[in-house]
């Protein structure tokens, strides 16, 4: 096993990750930023779609240039890039176990950024396991990095962003949207979206779930039922779908293996995907040292995401002395300030809500701690 | 059936009345303008810098909906591409040939060529009638985003949004 040290290290090369790398290099700190995929980038080079917000987080850009851009932007800035390299373990003394290229190494580093990102949920109904039944996010790295169809005829489950973009995604690349299906009474993810859907002539069924699937060793047919407002199925309201694809876009869950390892403490906070690791407002968990950044803090969403990386970078940068208090302080205000702008509208209130709940699981904790 | 627009990613005739991103009857009479169908306070102001006229307003709060000042606004059409939520058309009711024109973002191949006939659709897919495409619209600008004009029966255009998708090639 071989040792190697850095000052930073950051395990996710997404959105969260690349930012910080781009924010703690710039400001002179050694920094390596190590990811699983062979590929930097995170979720960001499969959406293809052009983003909202303003200005300062790239509204109108598509996600892949954006990510392009922060690629770019963490080269120059000097920060090193590990790809292909498994973390597999962060230790009790903090050294992290990184396998890379069939080696294995012992990573030390003064701060550690885990930035893993989130996992797509998995729904369970007769005839789910048969081929055919995917995420939606999987669909989504095919037919946008692999240029590849997984079908022609797709259900899709779940009315939340991921489900509208990736159903409008899918037409683009050549398939056919048979119907989106919500289980809630209404749409999840902006009105826009489901609006570009529609027009194209896909049906949006709220208060509706799969009942089944099924198909000589692959799926074929799906059966699809409405729910009452107890979310019981109501009977005679069974229709058929002939399909040869159903995409699963039903919530991500927060990939905080590493963080679970390594002591920290945890909330349960459903809107955000699960249990969340507690962190405060520079990003640094219940254990010093250790930061956290984007989705494995809870699922929001892409400019959140980059953000957060901004405030960890930042905050460790300055935590070994690289920004001066004045720095450091005028960053993390403007990064504030973009966070809050960002949580802010009928959409973002329940992220804003979930965030400051995290923030006082955090406050409590330490207070407990003294 | 609710109606509006989380019910059915279709805004209901409240939500298109309360729209400050909507133009009158009169001012699309008098020539081309931009229909601003934005009916949810999201953060998202791209609409604003697009326009060179200073015709879209949002303000600091960048959740309020996009307010058109349609006194200002010539149709040049630069907002349409620039919208995310494809939300934002330019509509044309002053033509005295009965028809009426309507400029729409459209991201699927293959695109359509000026002078075909297309199959224009409502907010809802439904098919409503056979319009000419007098424009395909593309460019730096536009950032991979063509716009796509129709010429439609003047009963038709509060309908049209969009256009059928066009028959893809094998292997395409």
């Amino acid at each position: 096993m071989q040792k190697i040290s850095t000052e930073i290290a950051i395990v996710g090369a997404g959105s969260a990750g690349l930012c910080a790398a781009y924010q703690a290099a710039s400001a002179g700190a050694d920094v390596l930023v190590i990811d699983e995929n062979a590929l930097p980038g995170g979720q960001l080079f499969k959406q293809i779609h052009k983003f909202f917000g303003s200005r300062e987080h790239q509204a109108g850009v598509r996600g892949f240039e954006i990510g392009r851009q922060l690629l770019d932007r963490v080269e120059t800035s000097g920060s090193k890039v590990l790809m292909d390299s498994l973390v597999y373990g962060l230790l009790p003394d903090k050294s992290i176990g990184v396998i890379s290229q069939d080696k294995n190494y012992s990573l030390k580093a003064k701060k550690i950024i885990i930035a893993t990102g989130a996992k797509e949920n998995y729904m369970a109904f007769p005839g789910s396991t048969l081929p055919g039944v995917m995420g939606a996010g999987a669909a989504q790295t095919m037919i946008n990095v692999n240029r590849v169809l997984p079908g022609k005829r797709v259900l899709m489950v779940g009315s939340g962003n991921v489900g509208l973009i990736v159903s409008y995604q899918l037409m683009q690349a050549g398939a056919e949207v048979v119907a989106l299906v919500e289980g809630a009474p209404t749409i999840g993810g902006y009105g826009v979206h489901a609006g570009k859907i529609r027009r194209a002539g896909v049906p949006i069924f709220v208060g509706h779930t799969v009942q089944k699937v099924w198909g000589d060793g692959e799926v074929e047919h799906v059966q699809i039922v409405a729910l009452d407002d107890k979310w019981q199925e109501v009977p005679g309201t069974e229709r058929v779908f002939d399909i040869d694809t159903l995409c699963l876009a039903v919530g991500l869950n927060p990939m905080t293996e590493l963080v679970w390892m390594a002591g920290c403490k945890f909330a349960y906070i459903p809107s955000f995907g699960g249990h969340v690791p507690l962190h405060n407002e520079d990003m640094e968990t219940t254990v010093e040292g250790i930061y956290v950044a984007g989705d494995v803090t809870g699922v929001e969403e892409a400019s959140s995401a980059m953000e957060e990386g901004n405030m960890a970078g930042v905050a460790a940068a300055h935590a070994l002395g690289y920004l001066t208090d004045a720095q450091a302080a005028e960053r993390k205000a403007e990064i504030r300030q973009r966070l809050g702008t960002l949580r802010s509208g009928m959409f973002g209130a329940k992220r804003k809500a979930a965030k400051e709940q995290q923030l006082d699981a955090m406050q409590d904790c330490q207070k407990a701690a003294v | 059936m609710k109606d509006g627009v989380v019910y059915t990613g279709i805004p209901s005739a409240e939500e298109i009345k309360a729209c400050p991103g909507i133009p009158s009857e009169e001012r699309m009479r008098q020539g081309r303008v931009a229909v601003v169908e934005c009916v949810q306070e999201i953060p998202c102001n791209p609409c604003e810098a697009a326009c060179k006229f200073g015709a879209i307003v949002v303000g600091e709060q960048i959740t309020d909906l996009p307010i058109l000042y349609s006194d200002k606004c010539t149709g040049c059409g630069l907002c349409v591409p620039g919208c995310p939520g494809l939300a934002i058309t330019i509509i044309d009711k002053s033509r005295d040939d009965g028809k009426a024109v309507v400029e729409f973002p459209f991201e699927y191949v293959p695109l359509p060529d000026k002078g075909d006939i297309v199959t224009g659709v409502s907010r809802a897919g439904e098919a409503i009638c056979d319009a000419e495409v007098l424009s395909v619209k593309k460019g730096k600008a536009y950032g991979g985003t063509t716009v796509v004009g129709l010429l439609v029966p003047m009963e038709h255009i509060d309908e049209v949004r969009s256009m059928k998708r066009l028959p893809r090639k094998d292997g395409e």
